[in-house]
């Protein structure tokens, strides 16, 4: 092997809060080389400390609260023993790294162009007028389509997917040996992500530099990674190349990490939904997986939504004269049986999380009906409200944010309860303590406050919440979407029995396709506001029909090393805006069946 | 179920750490402390403040007048203790009362839009209004009284509060657990009590510490100026009003009080700042 661009060894990384704690390590003697045009993968859950290693070769962590030791050595280079001043000269110049989240890497103040031209002539010297040539080079380069006019556009303008692909220009302006990519495609949607990911495969193919790519995502991992490094609170459990890691890990925690990770296509031939078969992580054994019941086909849906329509206004101007409309939700029509799970699948800005919010009326819907049981939830009518919010509860996104930090968890859980003046405190107090326990947690943390428990725990107590009154109905609002892998299989287990066991429907939101082929029996593909795709999942799945659907079907990225070198060849094309001017009048469309209860829209 | 018991943060890192970590908040709170017990016991110790004895006037601080006599003959000492009792009151009586109302005011510009934008009008229209010639004129009207004086301050104070608490109110409004609340059936006004208004406690407090300071100093510009609390009370605008003439033979007729009030107005903003950083959420994190 030729000598590697990063070498570590022995990478100890500590804290302390102040300087009268203790250190405590995050990172625990860890190593690994990465050799030029070399991609290798850290992986782990949060809190493995796969970002305090990235964070730690670059030396960008707080000097007084934490204390690197070891060896990081770029091209032979102790970059440990760099000072400050010379460091700064490395950052961005021989390593470059590119972030999450790309809305808030780039000055909302400066231009795009002006940002990455700054970034060059930091580095070398050249005149403006050459570094704006050489700007523009970088944005073709990316494939930043309009590359020259978007050299004077300022962030805001550009969607998510173009912000990363301005990051990584600004990123490759020095020419770096090694890039470092953290998490860089985690908040783009699926499609986007493909071409991120592709995009990063090619630049590493024309300039050879180094790639240390740090994710959660196996997908992703087989996508991009040489080789792989699996972390595990701070300390490295298994490395090797990728496909070995895939095709035999041996440490448990590595398979249990594989097994959890949803395979799109798994399900093919399957009509049901299935549970994840969980892996120990101290054994490695697994679990089964067990078949989810059918939907009760010969009751009254318990949710009928039809020709639901919510648009936000956009006013502008002194007199906040109306100019416009997002129309967030266009024309959309489902029903859901009793225990049947539905879900509503697209990308972000697509509506399905409006739908969700204006079928509880969390939002104000523009005009259509939601019937629940089937009586209708008016505007006026409170009461009809009340109960239709009784029969149907949700669960949000964030479990950080969906409980009262203030509140004991206990107190949370009872509050729809007492509010609904279902019963006094002790049968609150009882049916509480019951429901902690049948979502696997004990009653006797009824007193804790969140803060005190993890993002699994917490999203289960977020289901008990909306269990407290008895619904026959759970919008899931990407509610496992914030979740790891592990704990992701084990609430999507968890929901799914409480489906079996009490004849819950669910409106399953999400964008993770591999996730909804797994939970749903049927499945409704959404783009711009409007359902262009419904029908059982097996034949939507298998037999997809609208041109969106099948190109969100080959955007997800698939766990298996073998396809790594494949492209996608997809389209540099951005989701299209939902926003129309007054008076827009949209377009009439037909559903056309092509199987049974498999619908897809056609435009008249 | 350890793991989780781990990351918790410790509960209460001890006294002596919590002295180390914010020495200027207990230093604030320590005078203003010692101070506000001083007004409280003044009757008990300091001695009258009317006694004029026109034989003493204009005496250097001895052991039997501590802080001197002014031109009447008048203990100065007596007179700045006593003076802390309407200082403080104004201060905190204005603390309370403005932050009681803007509370109440800004929860339903935060909550209900359609309310906002008048409330928020009226609220602009109030903060335009100069404390200090409000005073002059309710003073004109009505009889000078520290009620007249504190109802004064208070409003243009309550759009500061407003502003303040409807900030809050529109940010946790949008919060998962207020929907989740409200998917959940709760009513409104449990909600807006359960779980918007503890969220804009930690910067009330502090906002009320600098309110406290800034009516402080607001009395006693007043007192200055003869548009204050009746001039037969001891305050320390007044008194440096009534000794400015004799600030060069007797310059701790002056130096007194306003030492006081600068001692007062400096121990209360130490409070409010180390109280900001003590309830900052990024820096409880770290407790």
């Amino acid at each position: 092997m030729t000598k590697p661009v990063l070498s570590v060894r022995d990478l100890t990384t500590s804290f302390r809060p102040d300087i009268y704690s203790p250190w405590t390590p995050v990172v625990r003697n860890i190593g690994f080389d990465v050799a030029a045009g070399e991609t290798l993968a850290i992986v782990g859950e949060s809190g493995s400390g796969k970002s305090v290693t990235s964070l730690s070769v670059m030396r960008l962590l707080p000097p007084r609260g934490s204390r690197i030791e070891g060896e990081i050595r770029l091209a032979g280079r102790d970059l440990l023993a760099l000072p400050e001043q010379e460091m700064r000269k490395v950052r961005g110049g021989d390593i470059a790294m590119i972030f999450q989240e790309p809305m808030t890497s780039l000055n909302p103040m400066m231009t795009v162009g002006e940002q990455i031209a700054e970034a060059i002539r930091g580095h070398l010297s050249i005149g403006s007028a050459e570094a704006r040539q050489e700007t523009i080079r970088l944005f073709e380069k990316v494939r930043l389509p309009n590359a020259k006019e978007r050299y004077d556009v300022y962030p805001h303008k550009l969607s998510g997917g173009q912000r990363q692909r301005v990051m990584i220009a600004m990123a490759l302006a020095t020419r770096p040996k090694l890039l470092i990519a953290d998490e860089p495609t985690t908040a783009l949607d699926v499609t986007i992500q493909g071409q991120i990911l592709d995009l990063v495969k090619e630049l590493q193919e024309e300039t050879g530099m180094a790639v240390l790519f740090i994710t959660h995502d196996m997908g992703v991992v087989a996508e991009v990674a040489d080789r792989t490094l699996v972390m595990l609170r701070g300390d490295v459990v298994e490395d090797g190349p990728t496909a070995e890691i895939f095709g035999n890990g041996r440490h448990p925690y590595t398979r249990a990490l594989l097994a959890a990770v949803p395979r799109l296509g798994s399900m093919a031939g399957r009509a049901l939904p299935s549970t994840f078969g969980l892996i120990d992580t101290a054994t490695g054994s697994r679990g089964a997986e067990r078949e989810a019941a059918p939907p009760v086909a010969d009751k009254p849906a318990v949710l009928e939504v039809k020709n639901l329509t919510t648009r936000f206004a956009v006013r502008s101007g002194l007199f906040s004269k109306v100019t416009g409309a997002v129309h967030a939700v266009e024309n959309v029509s489902f029903s859901l049986q009793p225990g049947e799970t539905l879900s509503l699948v697209g990308e972000s800005g697509c509506g399905k999380s409006t739908t969700g919010r204006t079928i509880l009326r969390l939002t104000k819907p523009f005009s259509g009906t939601v019937l629940v049981n089937g009586q209708e939830v008016g505007a006026t009518d409170r009461e009809a409200l009340k109960s239709a919010r009784r029969a149907v509860q949700m669960v949000f996104q964030d479990p950080f944010a969906s409980l009262n930090p203030r509140i004991p968890i206990g107190a949370s859980i009872a509050e729809p309860f007492l509010e609904q003046k279902l019963g006094g405190k002790a049968e609150a107090r009882d049916k509480t303590a019951a429901l902690m326990h049948r979502v696997g947690l004990l009653p006797t943390m009824m007193s804790r406050l969140p803060h005190e428990f993890s993002g699994g725990q917490r999203q289960r107590i977020c289901i008990a919440r909306a269990l407290m009154l008895d619904p026959k109905v759970i919008i899931a609002d990407e509610a496992v979407s914030a979740l790891d892998v592990s704990i992701k299989a084990q609430v999507c287990n968890l929901l799914m029995e409480l489906q079996e066991s009490l004849g819950l429907a669910y409106l399953f939101i999400s964008h993770d396709m591999a996730v909804v082929e797994r939970v749903s029996h049927r499945v409704a593909v959404m783009y711009l506001g409007e359902i262009v795709e419904i029908g059982p999942r097996s034949a939507v799945f298998e037999a997809p029909q609208h041109s969106y659907t099948k190109k969100l079907m080959a955007a997800v990225p698939v766990p298996d090393p073998s396809r790594r070198r494949m492209r996608r060849n997809t389209e540099v094309e951005e989701i299209k805006s939902p926003f129309r001017i007054p008076g827009f009048v949209p377009p009439k469309s037909v559903y056309k069946e092509v199987s049974k209860d498999h619908f897809v829209q056609v435009r008249c | 179920m350890t793991n989780a018991a781990q990351l918790a943060p410790p509960v209460r890192a001890g006294i002596p750490r919590f002295l180390r970590r914010h020495p200027t908040m207990i230093a604030g709170g320590t005078v203003l402390a010692a101070i506000a017990l001083a007004a409280l016991l003044a009757p008990f110790f300091a001695g009258d403040p009317a006694t004029m004895m026109p034989s003493e006037r204009l005496q250097s601080p001895s052991a039997r007048y501590w802080l001197g006599t002014d031109h009447l003959g008048r203990d100065v000492f007596a007179r700045v203790v006593h003076g802390a009792r309407v200082s403080l009151a104004v201060g905190i009586v204005v603390a309370v009362s403005s932050i009681a109302i803007g509370v109440v005011i800004g929860m339903i510009a935060g909550y209900f839009r359609k309310a906002d934008p008048v409330i928020m009008r009226v609220m602009d229209a109030l903060m335009a209004i100069p404390a200090i010639l409000l005073a002059i004129a309710l003073v004109a009207v009505m009889r000078a009284s520290v009620g007249v004086v504190m109802l004064a301050i208070v409003i243009p104070e309550i759009p500061r509060v407003v502003r303040l608490v409807r900030s809050v109110v529109l940010s946790v409004r949008e919060a998962p657990y207020v929907e989740a609340a409200q998917v959940g059936g709760t009513r409104l006004p449990v909600i807006l009590v359960r779980h918007i208004l503890p969220s804009t406690v930690p910067p009330l407090i502090v906002q009320a510490t600098y309110i406290c300071a800034s009516a402080i100093i607001v009395e006693s510009t007043l007192s200055f100026l003869g548009a204050g609390v009746p001039p037969e009370t001891p305050t320390w605008g007044s008194m440096i009003a009534q000794s400015r003439m004799y600030l060069p033979r007797a310059p701790w007729t002056v130096f007194a009080p306003g030492f006081a009030l600068a001692l007062v107005v400096l121990s209360v903003n130490m409070l409010g700042d180390g109280l900001r950083d003590l309830l900052d959420p990024r820096m409880s994190r770290r407790m």
